[in-house]
């Protein structure tokens, strides 16, 4: 490096000191001004009828996005009633006995799963049971969420059982416990927080997905009664909503909005209070 | 006697089913691939290579090629990853290097939130709020100044090339700034304390200690940032027009992959037209796996090095 002089290179230092500080301002003020927006415009319409009433046509008041709700949650569930264990207990496997090439064969192929559009694990899903059963269904689109989930928290799950002091297990064991006995009460138990913020990630992560539910639970304008019936989900409505030329309906998509984001970050901020609870 | 024989069998029988929910994961990955490419078959067949040449894209016809969405997704993808990679490095290297540690923490929390608002919302406030915008003001001035380029001609819709590079730029920055901050997180203390002990100003630490050091971590967050963008569905197709055209224009309208399957895979009428999706699909998980293979092999062969390494 040649020599400059003193004053070039303070210059340069705060040059690029003033351009780290600018890069950070630009990339945090998206999150200010699409925050203003969302809770300007939507917050004029989350009143009692949104959480209980279905959408009406446009022009007409009081509607509501309670089936959107409603869809969403019993899609979760379902998702997460398949997803979690798997998830969960191939964690086990991992931390038990992952020691061996395969073991990483696994982990490294839950990282790239994890970055496959959403999109395909729909199409997928239609063609494995929405084209089989003959229709869209709520079943189709908790089974697309539920895939969606299963790499997610076998990752966090790892990470976390990992964390888990050797000398607890092996004081288990040396009592003569068995291993898989060891896994669930010891290992498991000691991480359960980590466990569960974990969880809770990948409950908010499927939330907001919509990509994967266009042709599995397709949306619905009423109220579904039947799990092999399409279903209405709260993200759908506010795709469909946002882009039809309603003035209506885009004020319902903002509220539909807000109500995501603020079920957002609640379960990241339960998540990140979790996690420090563990730490201190 | 007999307790040992069961406490094995215990072990044994948690061992195989652990096993097979582990499995799982290459199960989900290979019945992924098989799906799809079976699926494409009739496609594939009947369309060849002539399937990524040509831009013909006809339902009633039966005809299928689609050079203006792989365009569209390439194009895209690329400027939006271009404009979000010196944000990102700057703003990681402002958490890690520069901020005071809380104001770093809180930093860096604020772009996780970023990085957890749904692709819907940010689809929904780009439609609403920002094409609009890009429409009364952006456009226009880009067309008075800039016009005589061919990137900024034409008549300002709002909805254009230009929105969904937006749109995507502010999608994968979280993303990719959180990798890298943690790929800077990892370099170890000793690289710096050593430039800066030679006397060198904080910028020259970063840049002779700090970012060769990580520079194979940062490019790994950059590949991963442009996989995202690339396979990106809602946000996008609620900006960019649905219009399936090559234009070098930004403001014109255009298409990507994910796109066409978001609008079109539900109300396929024919058993071709599904199939031409599928193949579309298909594209989008060859390449995002190849994608996603190539940033995981560099973030981990980052990691696995620093664990063995300087602490």
């Amino acid at each position: 490096m040649t020599l400059r002089s003193i004053t070039v290179r303070r210059a340069s230092n705060l040059a690029a000191t003033f351009l780290m500080g600018g890069a950070t301002i630009l990339v945090l003020l998206p999150l200010v001004i699409i925050f203003y927006h969302i809770v300007k415009m939507g917050i004029s319409s989350i009143n009692p009828a949104f959480f209980t009433n279905i959408p009406q046509p446009p022009g007409e008041v009081g509607g509501g996005m309670a089936n959107g709700i409603a869809g969403s949650a019993i899609m979760i569930g379902m998702a997460s009633l398949a997803g979690l264990p798997v998830g969960i207990f191939g964690a086990v496997y991992l931390t038990e006995y992952g020691t061996g090439r395969l073991a990483t064969v696994i982990r490294f192929s839950a990282d790239v799963l994890s970055g496959i559009p959403s999109i395909i694990t729909g199409m997928v899903a239609y063609s494995l049971l929405v084209v089989p059963m003959k229709g869209f269904s709520a079943l189709a689109g908790s089974f697309a969420l539920s895939l969606i989930m299963v790499p997610i928290v076998l990752r966090t799950t790892e990470e976390q059982l990992k964390m888990v002091p050797a000398t607890l297990r092996e004081a288990s064991l040396a009592l003569g416990v068995p291993l898989w006995r060891t896994s669930i009460k010891v290992t498991l138990r000691s991480a359960m927080t980590g466990v569960i913020t974990g969880i809770l990630l990948a409950v908010a992560r499927v939330a907001g997905e919509t990509a994967p539910l266009l042709f599995t639970a397709l949306g619905n304008q009423f109220w579904s009664k039947k799990l092999n019936e399409p279903m209405a989900a709260l993200p759908l409505q506010i795709f469909n909503f946002a882009i039809s030329p309603y003035e209506d309906w885009h004020r319902l998509a903002w509220a539909g909005a807000l109500v995501l984001v603020v079920l957002m970050f609640g379960l990241s901020l339960a998540a990140r209070w979790l996690g420090r609870a563990k730490h201190s | 006697m007999n307790s040992t024989i069961r406490k094995k069998n215990g072990d044994s029988v948690f061992r195989a089913i652990t096993l097979l929910f582990a499995l799982s994961i290459l199960i989900i990955l290979l019945v992924m691939a098989v799906e799809m490419a079976v699926e494409s078959m009739p496609s594939l067949r009947k369309f060849g290579w002539g399937f990524i040449s040509g831009s013909d894209w006809d339902a009633v016809q039966g005809s299928f090629a689609a050079l203006p969405y792989l365009y569209g997704s390439v194009v895209s993808s690329i400027l939006a990853i271009l404009l979000a990679t010196p944000l990102s490095v700057g703003t990681a290297l402002f958490i890690t290097e520069l901020a005071p540690y809380k104001v770093g923490a809180v930093t860096a929390s604020l772009v996780e939130l970023l990085a957890a608002i749904p692709s819907v919302i940010y689809g929904l406030w780009g439609i609403l709020v920002m094409a609009p915008w890009l429409q009364g003001a952006v456009e226009p001035f880009l067309v008075k100044h800039f016009g005589f380029l061919p990137f900024f001609r034409g008549a300002p819709y709002g909805v254009s090339m230009l929105a969904a590079v937006f749109i995507l730029m502010i999608m994968i920055v979280p993303i990719v700034t959180s990798i890298t901050k943690e790929v800077l997180t990892a370099v170890p203390s000793s690289q710096r304390e050593a430039a800066v002990a030679l006397g060198a100003t904080r910028w020259e630490m970063i840049r002779i200690a700090v970012l060769p050091y990580g520079r194979s971590g940062i490019l790994g967050a950059v590949i991963l940032g442009l996989g995202r963008a690339i396979g990106e569905t809602m946000a996008v197709t609620m900006v960019i027009g649905n219009t399936p055209q090559i234009s070098l224009s930004l403001l014109s309208p255009g298409y990507t992959m994910p796109s066409v399957i978001a609008n079109e895979f539900a109300e396929t009428t024919t058993k071709l037209h599904a199939s031409a999706l599928m193949e579309i699909g298909l594209i989008l998980l060859v390449v995002t796996l190849f994608i996603n293979f190539m940033a995981r092999m560099l973030l981990w062969s980052v990691t696995r090095k620093w664990k063995g390494g300087v602490a």
